[in-house]
């Protein structure tokens, strides 16, 4: 047994703090050998201090393509050659999208546009889809529509949005070799209103975006700063056109150790399964980050691409038994 | 006949590695005509129109 899974036991697992940097670097490290008892011990932390219920959510984007900035890995943005065509979805499909999403058992549906930050004509357009969804749909509303204003943060409170997501990406060092139109402090500036507005904070990012071993810790360790209610974890979907297009994804057993070192570095969070599992870790993959960290999934396709069916995920959680988390459990 | 995800022609190369990768993406070039449709995903599917071609859905 190595010595940071025995101290990682006696912190996390027994006291529910999260490792520092240093630590989550050296379970990053961690030999293949080690990967059984790693992830045991993330699975033993998530049951202990979250329970054995998962949080199902859907996705859907009211607003595709056009955007103006430059995150390498997006297919969405204006600026590559990505095939993406700009596309605004309207409200009774955002509605049908929100009922689908609710006939999974899912508690969370995300509404997400693909912006630098919200203008007049997207905060009208929410407005009417939030109340659209609330009058029709027993589901909580989330959104993630970029960089937010004071009064923006208000508006989506006085909406009833009740959780809203803005990823950091990836860590600090490395955010101005992945994004250049905008800052990684702008970027946490939003996050610390979103925060204070008493929303839920939704804040996770992209692994395998070229970023070091040692950048990987960091992010964890400045997300667990941070202290999000949720972390969604994405692993880079190489897309056709974008900057970082050609780059491999990441390795299943190097996924599995990230998710088990998110896990021991927020041993309370809630750690979503969102982008590119399915072509880093495959079913069996799935399964093993379920039984090594991870508490929520998003169930369906996502933004611009296809997951697997809703249907595959929610029998994988009934043969883990483990419970989705109901809507009146999340109030 | 054009490749639905790449947009090049059907008949030029090969395209295994898309018709993979669409198994987990929708289409984005008309096959008819090769212009990047308008692609709306939803959580259950996906529609795709070529402004000359129409709807197509899955
Ligand atoms: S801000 Fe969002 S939609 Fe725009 S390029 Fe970056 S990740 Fe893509
Ligand atoms: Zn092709
Ligand atoms: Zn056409």
């Amino acid at each position: 047994m190595s010595d940071i899974l025995d101290r990682a036991r006696a912190r996390v697992l027994d006291e529910g703090s999260g490792l520092a940097e240093a630590d989550i670097l050296e379970i990053l490290r961690l030999p293949d050998e080690a990967l059984p008892e790693l992830l045991q011990l993330a699975h033993d932390v998530r049951m202990k201090w979250c329970g054995p219920e998962v949080e199902v959510e859907g996705i859907v984007s009211l607003k595709t393509g056009g955007c103006p900035e430059d995150c390498h890995f997006c297919s969405q943005s204006g600026l590559f050659a990505s095939p993406v065509r700009s596309v605004w979805l309207d409200i009774p499909s955002l509605v049908e999208a929100a009922k689908q999403t609710a006939a999974t058992g899912a508690s969370e549906f995300c509404i997400v546009a693909a912006v630098r930050g919200p203008d007049k004509r997207l905060m009208e357009q929410m407005r009417a889809g939030v109340a659209a969804i609330r009058e029709a749909v027993d589901i909580q509303v989330a959104a993630s529509l970029g960089m937010l204003s004071q009064e923006q943060v208000d508006d989506l409170v006085d909406m009833g949005v009740h959780r809203y997501n803005h990823n950091l990406e990836t860590c600090r060092s490395y955010f101005p070799n992945v994004v250049t139109t905008h800052s990684w402090e702008e970027r946490w500036e939003t996050l610390r209103m979103v925060r204070e507005s008493g929303m839920e904070v939704c804040c996770g990012g992209i692994l395998g975006l070229g970023e070091t071993v040692e950048q990987r810790a960091e992010f964890a360790a400045q997300l667990a700063e941070l202290d999000p209610h949720e972390v969604p974890l994405n692993f880079l979907n190489p897309r056709p056109g974008t900057p970082l297009g050609d780059r491999p994804v990441v390795d299943g057993k190097d996924a599995l150790r990230a998710i088990a070192a998110f896990r021991l570095a927020m041993p309370k969070t809630i750690l979503r399964y969102a982008g590119g599992r399915e072509i880093t870790l495959g079913d069996l993959g799935t399964r093993d980050g379920l039984l090594g960290g991870i508490n929520a999934v998003i169930v369906g396709n996502y933004l611009t691409t296809l997951g697997r069916p809703a249907t595959a995920d929610l029998e994988l959680l009934a043969d883990l038994k483990m419970p989705v988390k109901s809507l009146s459990a999340t109030f | 006949m054009f490749c639905d995800r790449c947009g090049l022609p059907a008949a030029d190369g090969d395209h295994m590695a898309c018709a993979a990768a669409r198994a987990l993406e929708p289409p984005r070039f008309c096959p008819e005509c090769r212009r990047r449709m308008k692609v709306q995903v939803v959580p259950t599917g996906w529609t795709a129109t070529c402004v000359e071609h129409g709807l197509r859905t899955g």
